[in-house]
């Protein structure tokens, strides 16, 4: 059995088919069970609707209910023989960016719904550019609705080729597309006999097949230490061993390696787990690293390769999402957590605020209030060691804490 | 090629979850019911700190009304592993009128576990309390992050839930707050059961399926026991059962199913199309009942 796991994103409002599309392929994918099934049938009746709504399989919380939207991200599980599926069902207005932002994060895969009557829509256009500023590595544009267009060829080729000229201006290296109803299953699960003329994959197959093995960085080796293993016991009286996850690369026994911040060097001398020693390890594997000589190393500290050196710097420049009610202050100071590291910053400078929208870069307005997206710098009190994130999404990323209220008030990527 | 398949991610995911734990947490607790989830977070916790011992000790809130084989399995685990373990009684919760007992045909513990559940926390001091909880279970927890804040009353806030980016977890809090840790968060049942087949992880015997007494109620299966107020009409007959989850006898529904073995379990969900909480009297209570409970602090 080698089933792999495929994360990927949703984002959209109400009227899109973004919740029955989700319906849809958990639905034909048998992911919905009988009691689900009958419970949103029982409410489709009193709702007065004919036909069961798949949609209703994706309400989440009473307010959501109530006011009949997507107010958080919602995590949903599918698998086929092939692949598990985890997607993060996010809402799509604006006023909820900062939970877009969250979705896309760990996200594989970026499904970008388009009403094949409506076409781009400016929330389209926020959904690729937030799929390009987290740089989710795939993105999957699905027109639908296209029984309403009379599965028209015309009308899929005009679309896309209008999302192309867009995606043009992103940074985003594989976009593919797919004419889909997710209402009445076209091309979603089953292949469409409605569109003979298209011939690529249909969704699931897409999902199923799409290529995620190097999707993480397997070059520049980064082991972030979450924290340092030692016994105590007779049987293993003098170990010592860190803790962590690989954030990039592929590290060896044998291999030598640099700690950070000291700068000493040092030889692996095992990889450790539960199960046993292993030869290799590599992202997202979480294992125990043993080195050579007995070291200073600890929570937050680095080990790399000597001579392929993350940036080490007190000073970021980041592209970051602002997340809180309060507006970000100039020249406020922050906890910033990167990687297992724990430091305090200082805002020194706004650069600009970008609108979603556009991608316009706004120099006059410099007012970041909740879900504006805008580049700052910012000093740390401690050196972090840190990658562009456009290279490593794990050792490019930080979040900003208020020192106050405790909240996460921004996501921020590393440029 | 590097790459993990689905169960050794999921298994690499949970592990640095609960290292985040006692790396940012001074006095983290794992709850444990002997349950299957709580069986496979206990081993998944063992291995992340391996070759060390479990950092922290195990709580299991006790409703009085486990299933006997619950507690055998949890006292013998606790002996073998060399763990530590707090049991907090809601018996002696009701005995010291911290609780009520409901009363009538439905009555059941399980909601009175809450409010003993957040007296151990307080009583002992814990900061994070790490549980067995999947967003594929429920609707309301479809939404739960994998590290959920509590306010000083233990409430949970789903409109107002801190974002969760990446792979970094915020922990910091107020005093007298404290966090619910959730490290298979993106696990699903078939997932769970896998891997403990793949893991040949010991299990109770409930699992699997055995004659028993029971009563059918509402289309649920209730084991026949001395906490189980009957109607009078409501005869014990024997069926062949096993239990898909494990929570107080009085709730916890069985279902009729063959699958004596861990092979013939994961066949039998692999192809079920009843969720595994259908069973669960507690979840029939409203549309939004463990929305309601986590709200106010259940597991």
């Amino acid at each position: 059995m080698h089933t792999e796991l495929l994360r990927f994103t949703t984002a959209g409002s109400v009227d899109d088919g973004k919740s029955t599309l989700i319906g849809r392929l958990l639905y034909d994918s048998k992911a919905i069970h009988q009691d689900q099934y009958e419970a949103i049938e029982e409410s489709s009746r009193r709702r007065g609707e004919e036909e069961v709504n798949l949609a209703l399989l994706t309400d989440g919380l009473k307010a959501e209910r109530e006011q009949g939207i997507t107010i958080d991200v919602a995590y949903r599980y599918f698998s086929t023989p092939k692949r598990k599926f985890i997607i993060a069902d996010t809402p799509g207005h604006i006023q909820y960016t900062r939970n877009m932002v969250t979705g896309a994060s760990t996200a594989n895969v970026a499904l970008i719904l388009m009403d094949a009557r409506k076409g781009m829509l400016e929330q389209t256009r926020r959904h690729a550019i937030i799929a390009s500023l987290l740089q989710i590595p795939h993105l999957l544009v699905c027109i639908n609705k296209m029984d309403l267009t009379d599965y028209s060829e015309e009308v899929y080729e005009k679309l896309r080729d209008e999302f192309e000229a867009f995606a043009a201006k992103l940074d985003v290296k594989d976009v593919s597309y797919i004419p889909i109803s997710a209402l009445k299953g076209d091309n979603v699960v089953h292949r469409s006999e409605n569109m003979p003329w298209y011939e690529g994959p249909t969704l699931i197959y897409y999902l199923e097949n799409v290529h995620i093995a190097s999707d993480y960085n397997f070059i520049d080796c980064r082991f972030p230490v979450q924290l340092v293993i030692r016994p105590n016991t007779d049987e293993f009286h003098d170990y010592r061993g860190y803790a962590g996850r690989v954030a990039g690369g592929i590290f060896k026994k044998g291999d030598e390696v640099m700690l950070l911040p000291s700068g000493f060097s040092s030889k692996i001398e095992a990889i450790d787990t539960y199960d046993g020693e292993v030869e290799e390890a590599f992202p997202p594997m979480s294992v125990v690293i043993r080195l050579e000589n007995e070291l200073d190393l600890s929570r937050g500290d680095m080990i790399v390769r000597p001579n392929n050196m993350p940036e080490v710097t007190q000073d970021l420049d980041l592209m970051i999402c602002w997340f809180d009610n309060k507006p970000l202050r100039l020249r406020g100071k922050y906890i910033i957590q990167h990687t297992t590291r724990t430091a305090r910053c200082l805002v020194k400078e706004i650069r600009y605020k970008m609108d979603i929208n556009t991608l316009h870069r706004n120099l006059e307005d410099r007012e970041i209030k909740m879900n504006d997206v805008a580049r700052i710098s910012l000093r740390t009190t401690q050196p972090l060691f840190v990658d562009p994130y456009s290279r490593n999404r794990i050792t490019g990323s930080v979040i900003l804490i208020d020192e106050a209220t405790h909240q996460t008030v921004a996501a921020g990527m590393v440029i | 090629m590097y790459q993990l398949d689905h169960l050794k991610e999921l298994e690499a995911e949970s592990i640095f979850v609960i290292r985040e734990v006692a790396a940012q947490f001074e006095n983290p607790v794992l709850m444990f019911s002997g349950g299957k989830d709580s069986i496979l977070m206990l081993y998944l916790a063992r291995k992340a700190f391996y070759p060390a011992r479990l950092p922290f000790p195990l709580l299991h809130v006790d409703t009085g009304h486990n299933f006997p084989e619950t507690i055998a399995f949890r006292d013998e685990l606790v002996e073998k592993w060399n763990l530590r373990l707090i049991v907090a009684s809601v018996q002696d919760a009701i005995d010291r009128g911290l609780v009520h007992e409901e009363r009538g045909i439905h009555a059941s513990r399980n909601g009175l576990q809450t409010a003993v559940l957040l007296e151990a926390i307080e009583k002992h001091g814990f900061d994070a309390a790490l549980g067995g909880g999947r967003r594929d279970e429920e609707k309301a927890r479809a939404k739960e992050r994998f590290f959920s804040h509590r306010d000083e009353f233990g409430q949970w806030d789903p409109k107002n839930q801190r974002p969760e980016l990446w792979n970094l977890f915020n922990a910091k809090k107020q005093v007298g707050e404290h966090f619910r840790v959730f490290p298979i968060s993106n696990w699903t049942e078939l997932d769970v059961w896998q891997y403990l087949h793949r893991e040949q992880v010991p299990l109770p015997s409930l699992y699997f399926a055995h004659e028993r007494l029971c009563i059918e109620r509402n289309g649920v299966l209730l084991a026949d026991s001395e906490y189980l107020q009957k109607k009078p009409e409501e005869t014990p007959a024997t069926y062949k059962v096993r239990f898909r989850t494990i929570g107080d006898m009085t709730c916890t529904g069985a279902v009729l199913s063959e699958a004596d073995t861990l092979e013939k379990v994961i066949e039998e969900i692999a192809t079920t199309r009843i969720t595994e909480r259908g069973a669960r009297a507690d979840d029939k209570r409203s549309e939004t009942s463990m929305e309601d409970r986590k709200k106010e602090g259940y597991f």
